[in-house]
């Protein structure tokens, strides 16, 4: 058995090290992990995705179309960016909360995030809605956006491990003084 | 021996490390720049790690510690071995007594490169073995086969992982330190009939080159990561042949399918001949599977003529593989689907989406390059001019609305092509950019060549001090090594007047007016000339108080939007604000306030 996740989103919202906090969770479980992600360019302010395959019978770090389980999508437009990656009985995890892009400010577009919302309403039937800006407000700092990003993916059930295990793998992975803040955002439920 | 989550890049340092590495140098390059991090930060004190100026003279001092018997490793991206090519092609005739590992990162797509150069090409080039992984896992074993065969035939080897295995990541089974194979250098000995290169010595080189490689030929055919793996129908007269990290995507593609025979090519140079042999026996068609170039598939094709076999080759010159771009798992399988007969799975349409925000990568907010550039554009408005462009952060200096990168082609060209472009265009008041880690890795010879030869140009060097768009490695001007050292930093400013420049400013491009004014002075004048905009990299220092729009002066012009943008002002209920997560405080958008309207920073 294999588990694709799909985490996406822009340069800057902590994907990677929520990347790298699922792998290490999981592999506390015992599992083999293998991932790939976008790297360089592509940081600046560009789309970034993290492939992260768990299980046993897996050659490449990357997987094509219609094989994510999960997606966990840090943005709404980068959510409908990688849909084609999503299987038929996935699950999506999307922040209602829009990222504008530069060019957009210059060319003055309408884009704020509610048409991809109303998108992917219509075509996921497994569709998790966290308002990831509420919840950054509400636990008062705005770098715990993907820790409720990985609680509500732990919540829906398409992880292999518990909100336990991803807490003690954050605590591995942070530092101390961050660690009861994360906490909150792993547990934190709109 | 245990488990770890490793990038590529780690793998290949940690086994590398594991296999005694003595020394490692390189020169930074996505996607290659891990590997030598990963080893100064793991590194115990008895390994010399040094980011060097360039590849080439990476090349040559990794080329100085293999005489002395060290194990080197000597790291670079694929374009970064254009420019370590002179000393590479006369090592291969030289060779080594150390085991050499020269690992150079191939990038199929491109993703971040300017060519989609094939180094297993470099390897049949310069007659060197080649070592080609397709996973984590193999990368970390593989490294320590590469010693192995380059101290046993006394040659340096090619390591040349393509970017998915550079930058995957894998829960991978790593040696415990004392499983480490460890040795001692014996030192440099004098011997002139072996470290001299004369025409005599390389005619007699180049003769043990070619049987060597024949030999290597039949040993690598024996090399057991150069596998053939059966069909599951032994009636089955189709074949795939593949590498590196698209035979990771032919594995997906087969699995729960009746496979048919493969052939993995770990070794693309000297080609496993014989192995190749075995493969083709009972095949009537073969689909080589490759990045890049169409290394395998001629090479399959030469065999079948050489040994009068009836097997089709198809691939990339056939046309049923795409010629340029990286695979993936869907490509793959679409090529193996299509090669088989196999059924394609109908495909649910879903609704079009809608439009989706394009989002170029941009230069950070805060960036210095942006005000630089806005400088030099603001103070020759209206006046022609060329602005050559160079590697870096500051390509990025070519988006709207900054326009300010005219031309880009490889590391320091920018120095040279403007001087080429004046000569012809005489009307042009021509301008060179070149970053502070390009400006030492190869502009200072563009700037000898425009002083000797009399050129009219101004040079701008954007230091930053630091290597940014690698990921801040330090350089001969941040006064910092990979030793951990603090040294005396090499001034940018005194080594162009050491070349013979009259006039080299050196000015604080956030402080606009007098950047402009400087601009519009020197250009004036005849002759070479440089301008150092001097500030730190945005992401390296502590940001200062975030600007503040007063929207009661705010008349809503966008000129800030619209002349820099900057990714830490956007619209937001129709009106300019600051994104307060995304802004330094650096005060560029105030001083180009028309109105006054932007302030709140500490400066």
């Amino acid at each position: 058995m294999t588990n694709n996740i799909l985490l996406c989103g822009v340069g800057g919202q902590g994907i990677v090290l929520t990347s790298k906090l699922t792998a290490s969770a999981a592999m506390d479980k015992g599992y083999h992990v293998m991932s790939a992600e976008t790297i360089g360019m592509a940081q600046k302010g560009g789309s970034v995705f993290s492939f992260l395959r768990i299980g046993n019978e897996m050659y490449s770090p990357m997987f094509g179309r219609k094989q994510a389980d999960i997606i966990i999508a840090f943005e709404p437009a980068e959510a409908v960016r990688m849909l084609p990656y999503l299987s038929d009985s996935g699950c999506v995890i999307v922040n209602t909360h829009p990222v504008m892009p530069v060019t957009a400010v210059l060319k003055e577009s309408s884009y704020n995030g509610e048409e991809m919302m109303n998108y992917l309403k219509g075509c996921v039937n497994d569709l998790v809605i966290v308002d990831g800006a509420k919840a950054c407000r509400d636990l008062g700092s705005p770098k715990v956006l993907n820790m409720v990003m990985l609680g509500a993916a732990i919540r829906s059930g398409f992880l292999p491990f518990t909100i336990g295990d991803a807490e003690r793998a954050m605590e591995k992975n942070v530092k101390p003084q961050f660690v009861e803040l994360n906490k909150k955002a792993l547990n934190y439920i709109s | 021996m245990h488990k770890e989550f490793l990038m590529g890049n780690a793998a290949i340092a940690r086994g590398a490390i594991a296999a005694g590495l003595d020394l490692i140098c390189g020169y930074p390059g996505t996607p290659s720049t891990e590997v030598l991090e990963t080893t100064a930060k793991n590194n115990k004190g008895d390994i010399y790690v040094e980011w060097s100026v360039n590849e080439k003279a990476a090349m040559e001092l990794g080329a100085g510690a293999a005489y002395c018997g060290a194990r080197t490793m000597v790291t670079m991206k694929q374009v970064g071995l254009n420019v370590a090519a002179d000393p590479l092609m006369s090592l291969a005739y030289i060779g080594v007594k150390g085991g050499m590992v020269i690992m150079v990162a191939d990038d199929p797509g491109p993703i971040s490169s300017q060519t989609e150069q094939d180094t297993r090409h470099f390897a049949a080039f310069s007659k060197l073995p080649c070592f080609d992984p397709s996973s984590v896992q193999e990368a970390y074993d593989m490294i320590r086969d590469a010693f192995a065969y380059s101290e046993m035939y006394h040659t340096p080897v090619l390591f040349r992982p393509t970017t998915r295995v550079c930058h995957g990541y894998a829960s991978i089974d790593v040696k415990d330190p004392e499983e480490y194979y460890t040795h001692k250098p014996e030192g440099f000995e004098k011997d002139p009939s072996k470290w001299v290169i004369f025409p005599k010595l390389s005619y007699n080189a180049h003769k043990n080159i070619e049987k060597r490689n024949i030999e290597l030929s039949d040993v690598f055919s024996e090399y057991h990561r150069n596998a053939i793996i059966l069909p599951a129908d032994p009636s089955c007269r189709k074949g795939i042949a593949s590498h590196g990290i698209s035979f990771t995507y032919v594995s997906e593609a087969i699995v729960d399918r009746s496979a048919p025979k493969l052939f993995k090519v770990s070794t693309p140079f000297p080609f496993p001949e014989k192995a190749a042999v075995e493969f083709l026996k009972d095949l009537d068609e073969v689909l080589c599977i490759e990045e890049l170039d169409p290394v395998i598939e001629r090479e399959l094709t030469y065999v079948c003529g050489k040994y009068h076999l009836n097997t089709k080759i198809r691939g990339k010159l056939t046309g049923d593989v795409q010629t340029a771009g990286e695979n993936t798992c869907d490509s793959v399988y679409c090529c193996i689907a299509e090669f088989m007969g196999w059924e394609k799975p109908a495909v649910k349409e879903m609704d079009a989406p809608p439009e989706l925000p394009v989002r170029p990568p941009v230069l950070c907010a805060g960036c210095p390059h942006r005000a630089s550039f806005y400088a030099v554009k603001t103070a020759m408005k209206g006046k022609k001019c060329v602005f050559c462009g160079d590697i870096g952060c500051y390509t990025l200096g070519n988006a709207m609305p900054l326009d300010m990168v005219d031309t880009c082609l490889c590391m320091g060209a920018g120095v040279n092509i403007t001087q080429g472009i004046g000569r012809m265009d005489p009307g042009t008041t021509c301008f060179a950019f070149v970053g502070d880690s390009t400006f030492f890795a190869s502009a200072i010879t563009g700037a000898v060549n425009a002083v000797y030869n009399q050129a009219d140009m101004t040079l701008i060097v954007l230091d930053n001090s630091t290597t940014a768009m690698t990921g801040h490695q330090p350089h001969p001007g941040t006064g910092r090594t990979m030793m951990g050292q603090v040294v005396d930093k090499v001034s940018i400013e005194a080594v162009l007047r050491g070349v013979g420049l009259k006039t080299v400013e050196t000015v604080d491009p956030l402080d606009l007016e007098t950047a402009v004014n400087t601009v519009k002075r020197v250009a004036e004048e005849k002759g070479v000339k440089a301008i150092i905009f001097k500030s730190p990299c945005a992401v390296l220092i502590k940001p200062e108080k975030p600007a503040v729009i007063d929207e009661d002066k705010c008349i809503g012009c966008k000129k800030c939007i619209n002349s820099l943008g900057c990714p830490g002002i956007i619209i937001s209920g129709g009106k300019v604000k600051i994104d307060s997560s995304l802004c330094t405080g650096c005060g560029l958008c105030s001083q180009v306030c028309p109105v006054d309207a932007i302030g709140g920073m500490d400066k």
